[in-house]
């Protein structure tokens, strides 16, 4: 089968690999029809993320028709079903408590080790990301083996289009999930930091659970236009001071809640993050996090920051006595996706939460290494690349 | 059994003793014939009842099914088993011998005159009300070749410290999922990769 493997820093490539099999009762195989490219592949693309071997398969969100069962997968043959991007048994304590991303039985037992001494314990299994988190082959392929069907992966009604429900594998659960740790209160003002694609959810999603205001910030004017129409005000970091902004907009005050849906790769030209750039490239350091410091700093006393972008080592200059001072709570994670794939679906089929809106490109599959290049260099229109399986070459 | 309570230590498990001795003095009083020169323990908690995870583990015919190192295990009789693991330096066999056992709760093993790796131990399940079982196990064990062996284990990755965790994550997934995860793309690959 064709698929999108990674090899090395900006070398991703379709490659021809064999097509995988039943391993395990619970396992199933899907037929992949669209998969998408997320801002986490980004930092793979970039080369942030250690444990990546040449040929390894991308992809994490993806969806499509299950062509073949284990015997003891519950999905039947023809099936259409999205897949959640976090690995997870279900039946241990974690999935019990639906802390699905903290599930330990898809993770290799040789894989635990390097989370074990780096993190204190072994995370869950992810598709497509690495062999920290399992080397498990990605989505971004024509075909891919995913354990624990039975548990895992929902099926969508006949007749939804696949690309209404595809963000149900992880950006859409995510920023929801970031908004739902914000504990909004109705009449807060939340600010969101990024508006790819998980901060866009969280902006629709913070006004679904009874915002008064959201403050989306970014660079990209159209990225911002996309959070101007879901309500949002905002804030261009390159044309204006993002802390006193956001004072003035509060009256002082700060936002009740903060979001941090940047992540690891902050852009901007900021003292500390361009520091953090230097030691970055020279292994002192692995993250840039400008904006969760921005987001500490802003929030008001007593506030929620929530951190749903991802970060994988140590952080200098986290700015550990303003967050004490001020009392704040950080809620953060991998999201429990599982946990939140059922009642979002209804939500889309209710067309409470709007998910198209994001897609800026449709490509087949082969021109995955273009849409990589696409999605790094020009993030402004480009918000969202998904891509088809047997779709046919624009070009 | 309980542990021999010493008034002066803390109340932290003797295998997370900083000094090696201490823990082997310690543990050595634990075990019935004990043996072995080196400690290792560790627990993990499984989330099944101490009853079912015990029987399956009592049948010493089912432990090759995720423990990576061992190559075969032959039941002699009702107390005695016949075991060829992989070590650093090609094959290590040893007859075990069980020297106490609990029902749902305890067994505990030595070894047999001469065994390549001398070893003796015990595995504890203790249910948990919430969350299942304990599982604690405790090897005592003389490293194959002395030190030399321990760092040709430990670049082969067969250090049985890093083994009996990665043993105790496969038994838990098993158990807990009736599967061993894996990321192999076909069966053959599966087998290749060892469990
Ligand atoms: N927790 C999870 O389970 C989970 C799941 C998916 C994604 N993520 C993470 O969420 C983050 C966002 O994902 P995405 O797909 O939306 O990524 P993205 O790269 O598309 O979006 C990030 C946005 O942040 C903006 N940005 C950069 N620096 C900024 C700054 N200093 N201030 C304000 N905005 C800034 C960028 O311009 C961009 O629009 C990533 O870190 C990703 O890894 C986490
Ligand atoms: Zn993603
Ligand atoms: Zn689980």
């Amino acid at each position: 089968m064709k698929a999108l493997a990674w090899h090395g820093k900006h070398d991703v490539r379709i490659d021809n690999v064999p097509d995988p099999e039943i391993v395990n009762p619970r396992d199933c195989i899907i037929k992949v029809t669209s998969t998408a490219i997320c801002g986490s592949d980004l930092h793979l693309y970039d080369g942030y993320i250690p444990t990546m071997k040449a040929g390894d398969v991308l992809g994490h969100e993806f969806m499509g028709e299950v062509v073949e069962v284990g015997a003891n997968s519950t999905l039947k043959k023809g099936q259409r079903v999205v897949v959640p991007f976090t690995i997870a048994c279900g039946s241990c304590y974690h999935c019990g408590k639906h802390q699905y991303s903290a599930c330990p039985n898809g993770l290799p037992a040789d894989n635990q080790d390097i989370a074990q001494e780096l993190y204190g314990h072994e995370m869950s299994a992810l598709f497509g990301y690495s062999h920290m988190t399992g080397g498990y082959a990605g989505g971004q392929a024509e075909y891919v083996r995913v354990p624990f069907s039975d548990v895992g992966p929902i099926v969508i009604p006949d007749g939804v289009d696949d690309d209404k429900v595809l963000f149900l594998s992880d950006i859409l659960p995510t920023g929801w999930q970031a908004a739902e740790y914000a504990e909004i209160e109705p009449g807060d003002t939340v600010a969101v930091w990024g508006c790819g694609p998980v901060g866009l959810f969280s902006v629709q999603s913070a006004f679904l659970m009874g915002a008064a205001r959201v403050i989306a910030i970014d660079h990209f004017p159209h990225r911002l236009e996309l959070a101007k129409k879901f309500g949002a005000e905002t804030i261009n970091f390159e044309e204006s001071s993002v802390y006193d902004a956001l004072m003035e907009m509060t009256g002082g005050i700060g936002p009740d809640a903060v979001i941090d849906a940047v992540g690891l790769e902050a852009h901007g030209l900021f003292v500390d993050n361009v520091v953090d750039q230097i030691k970055a490239s020279t292994f002192l350091g692995t993250d840039r996090p400008h904006s969760i410091r921005q987001a500490i700093i802003a929030c008001r006393k007593g506030g929620r920051v929530s951190m749903p972008a991802v970060y994988g080592g140590f952080v200098d200059k986290f700015p550990l006595g303003a967050f004490m001072e001020k009392g704040l709570t950080l809620k953060t994670g991998q999201t429990h996706v599982q946990h939140y794939m059922p009642a979002l679906l209804n939500a889309i089929m209710e067309d409470k939460i709007d998910t198209t809106f994001l897609i800026s490109h449709r490509m087949p599959l082969e021109e995955a290494p273009k849409g990589y290049k696409m999605f790094h260099d020009q993030q402004n229109e480009v918000t969202k690349i998904v891509l088809k399986t047997g779709m046919q070459s624009a070009a | 059994m309980t542990q021999p309570r010493d008034d002066t230590r803390d109340d932290a498990p003797a295998t997370a003793s900083k000094r090696g001795d201490a823990a082997v003095e310690a543990l050595s009083g634990t075990i019935a014939e004990a043996q072995g020169s080196h400690i290792l323990g560790r627990a993990v908690t499984i989330n099944k009842p101490a009853d079912e995870l015990f029987a399956f583990f009592r049948d010493f015919a089912n432990l090759p099914s995720f423990m990576e190192n061992v190559v075969s295990i032959d039941v002699l009789d009702d107390t005695r088993s016949h075991w060829v693991v992989k070590g650093p330096i090609g094959r290590v066999e040893w007859t075990a011998r069980v020297t106490e056992e609990q029902p749902g709760r305890l067994i505990a093993w030595t070894s047999e005159e001469g065994a390549q790796i001398p070893n003796s131990g015990r595995v504890e399940f203790k249910p948990v009300e919430g969350r299942g079982t304990v599982v604690t196990a405790t090897i005592l064990y003389d490293p194959p070749g002395g030190i030399v062996g321990k760092v040709i284990a430990k670049m082969f990755q067969r250090e049985p410290g890093i083994q009996a965790r990665r043993d105790l994550r496969r038994f838990k997934q098993l158990m807990e999922t009736g599967e061993v995860a894996t990321p192999a793309m076909n069966p053959k690959q599966f087998e290749e990769m060892g469990l």
